[in-house]
């Protein structure tokens, strides 16, 4: 039976340990894909070889190491198409991009913003961690201090890029630049804020279920599988 | 003559930043390609083109605030 609801995530693609260069161009197919009506709705898994990425109202100030620094750590640093500034990915860090068609959704940004904190916010909360949200500061906060990282883009409504949920990774990274462009901001990660082990195939089969919770995944053809796209 | 008006892109919002321009005055344009990019928040949106044609005039820079409803530009 073909299912109706509009809001049903039906693909779950996990690529494992990716390079971030290589995931957007995986991103941009499936969003190409969506928009043609080919694919449904989906979501990517992933986790990023160490690279810091700036967003479109990020400033390069925000990085508070030097080219030379970088070039020697073996870490590149990446303009991308996605709201906010600099963030860190690295393994360890939970990436989540969905393409969805806002189209069917309500066509509302600031709406999705809100939805991908609150399945982050679900998340956490399978751990028995509290996440926060901060007035007018987009992401997920646990005591204060930043878990959960969110920058999107969308192309006629359909989505690409994400949200990042720090489990286990080097939060070192971080003290390299003003993470989303705020001085002083401080990481944590899941593992810190819930002072035991976390495994990262625990923490995909979580945010799956909090995704489904929030956005919808149809179970007659939810199709999970860890494969790269040829 | 169509003319390229912003969307609203989410509730309440009534403006966003033009952070790029797919293509330059002159460009021959596809419907439904992305044509510019806004920001809001953390948000982007690409705006395809309404329409085929050429990309006549281009009416706000990258980094101008625009409002929902003003014109960007205009596809002949």
């Amino acid at each position: 039976m073909r299912n109706t609801d509009t809001r049903a995530l039906k693909m779950i693609l996990d690529l494992g340990r990716i390079d971030y260069e290589e995931c957007y161009m995986v991103q941009k197919t499936f969003v190409g894909k969506r928009r043609l009506g080919e694919i449904d709705d989906s979501l990517i898994l992933a986790e990023h070889n160490e690279v810091f990425t700036i967003g479109r109202t990020g400033a390069m100030d925000n990085l508070l190491i030097s080219n030379e620094t970088l070039a020697s750590i073996g870490i590149k640093i990446l303009r991308v198409d996605r709201g906010g500034d600099v963030t860190f990915h690295g393994p360890g860090q939970l990436v989540i991009y969905p393409i969805i068609d806002l189209k069917n959704a309500g066509k509302d940004l600031h709406r999705y913003l809100r939805d991908l904190e609150e399945a982050a916010i679900r998340f956490l909360d399978a751990y028995s961690v509290s996440g926060e949200r901060v007035y007018r500061k987009t992401g997920v906060w646990v005591s204060g201090k930043k878990i959960v990282s969110i920058g999107v883009g969308a192309s006629n409504w359909v989505t690409f890029h994400g949200m990042s949920i720090n489990i286990n990774c080097d939060l070192n990274f971080f003290s390299m630049i003003n993470p989303c462009g705020m001085k002083d901001v401080e990481m944590t990660s899941l593992e810190l804020a819930g002072g035991r082990k976390i495994k990262m195939a625990d923490a995909k089969k979580n945010i799956l279920k909090s995704f489904k919770g929030v956005f919808g995944i149809h179970n007659g053809e939810y199709n999970y599988r860890e494969a790269v796209l040829a | 003559m169509t003319e390229v008006k912003l969307p609203p892109i989410a509730e309440g919002v009534n403006k966003a930043n033009v952070s790029y321009w797919h293509h330059a005055a002159g460009d021959n344009i596809k419907e439904g390609e992305d044509l510019v990019e806004l920001v809001t928040d953390k948000a982007t949106f690409n705006l395809p083109a309404p329409a085929s044609g050429i990309l006549k005039e281009i009416l706000v820079n990258e980094g101008d605030e625009v409002k929902v409803g003003q014109v960007l530009a205009k596809v002949e």
